[in-house]
């Protein structure tokens, strides 16, 4: 684990169900992510994913890489271009700063659109 | 909304006296933390980390927010500050919410019969923003949360309250337009007549397709033309669902067909769903007239 090393990426096909499945596992109820009338009444073109679900994306991709004593620390992402179905995001991630056993990994997921989610993810690895 | 600036900055003041007020007093989680929600996360999130199963598991951190959802319910624990903030927005308009940013700190991890409170503050309240989906204003509110009144972790939540700019009070796009030239202009002729042109050189008898000014085969530059018959197959296709272009409805199949006569031309796939389309699939050429001013060749699918 040192600043600069890159993690593989990960592909995320954007599916109706990945959206639905992860608005309702958030406890999110919130049209947009699962009624594509609603949503496109609100000026976007079909549902979109949830903001809780991209950060429990975020979350996992950190914890695959590092294996499961890794514990996160801080996640703080932010949103660009939608998840719409049919899209697929990859997840890319850069360790940018290493202070003992606690990593600091810059994450971006693109989609067809552009820059879905940029962030930073804090994270133990105990030795 | 009036757009008169002076009437935006007093709208903006009433907006920011809300900034330090209480958001959310003393939420209780509507479950403690419980292995079906977890179990649940891990399988939307495809998450398999050992480490959420098992006798000693503990919730996704990520999953921070999500034992502060109310979900189809409502918030008791919603202040009366926040309520008019939002309604103060709706009211103006900015009636639609996305959600921006989110910062989680984790401070120790959640375990099921964890019994969860929380409590938030509206941070800030920005000036008015223009954005792709609206003009709006963006809150960010700051949630603490306990397990078992343990500080267990601070989710800060940003979102977009904005009024949806229109899309569909736009008048309809028109598809692009086709570039004509010298080259090509032969082409475009047939086709306002309803006649698929392929250029044949007239040296070597070479068929080509799209135009050229010369013949890919021999180099030659003279040619004359024949009518494609109108039947084909399709050689390749593929189907656009994202990102999608003005004056198209995606999702739809492209194809790459090879006519009869044995050379390829690329339009769309049109009379069958787009999932039918094969590769092999026999296709019958129609021409398709999109606006007052543009015909267009397309091909007809043919199922069996």
């Amino acid at each position: 684990m040192r600043a600069g090393d890159r993690l593989p990426p990960l592909e995320i096909p954007v599916t109706r169900t990945l959206i639905v499945a992860g608005a309702i596992a958030s406890r999110d109820y919130q049209d947009v992510h699962h009624d594509p009338d609603l949503a496109r009444q609100k000026g976007s073109p079909d549902i979109f994913m949830n903001i809780l679900t991209t950060n429990g994306l975020v979350g996992r991709y950190i914890t695959d890489h590092f294996g499961p004593r890794a514990q996160l620390r801080r996640v703080a992402i932010r949103l660009g271009a939608p998840n719409h179905p049919g899209d697929t995001m990859v997840l890319t991630g850069t360790v940018e700063e290493v202070d003992g056993d606690t990593a600091t990994v810059r994450v971006v997921g693109a989609n067809g659109l552009g820059e879905h989610v940029t962030g930073t993810v804090t994270v133990r690895v105990p030795a | 909304m009036n757009g008169e600036p002076e009437v935006h900055e007093e709208f903006e003041a009433r907006l920011k006296a809300y900034e330090g007020r209480s958001a959310a007093a003393t939420g209780v989680g509507r479950d403690p933390v419980n292995e079906p929600m977890i179990r649940h996360w891990c399988e939307a999130m495809g998450d398999t980390s050992p480490a959420y199963t098992g006798p000693d598991a503990i919730a996704p951190p990520t999953m921070l927010q999500a034992w502060t959802m109310a979900g189809l319910t409502s918030r008791p624990e919603r202040t009366a500050a926040y309520d008019e903030l939002l309604t103060l927005l709706d009211e103006s308009g900015h009636h639609a919410v996305v959600a921006t940013d989110c910062e989680q700190e984790y401070l120790r991890p959640l375990r099921p019969g964890d019994e969860i409170t929380f409590d938030s503050v509206i941070e800030s309240v920005s000036g008015r923003k223009a954005t792709k989906l609206g003009a709006g204003y963006f809150v960010t509110t700051r949630t603490d949360v306990r397990a078992n009144g343990e500080p267990a972790g601070t989710h800060r939540f940003r979102i977009l309250k904005y009024a949806p700019a229109h899309r569909s009070s736009k008048p309809a796009e028109r598809r692009p337009r086709p570039v004509v030239n010298r080259d090509n202009a032969g082409f475009w002729e047939g086709v306002a007549r309803h006649a698929l042109l392929i250029q044949r050189c007239t040296t070597c008898t070479t068929l080509r397709f799209p135009w050229l000014p010369g013949c890919g085969t021999c180099g030659s530059p003279d040619w004359d033309t024949v009518e494609a018959s109108g039947e084909g197959r399709v050689y390749s296709y593929v189907v656009m669902h994202h990102p999608p272009f003005p004056a198209f409805e995606p999702p739809y199949a492209v194809g790459l067909i090879e006519l009869a006569e044995g050379v390829r031309i690329v339009s769309n796939v049109v009379g069958v769903p787009y999932d039918k389309v094969r590769i092999g699939m026999p296709v019958r050429l129609e021409f398709r007239r999109y606006d007052d001013e543009l015909v267009l060749p397309v091909f007809q699918g043919v199922t069996p």
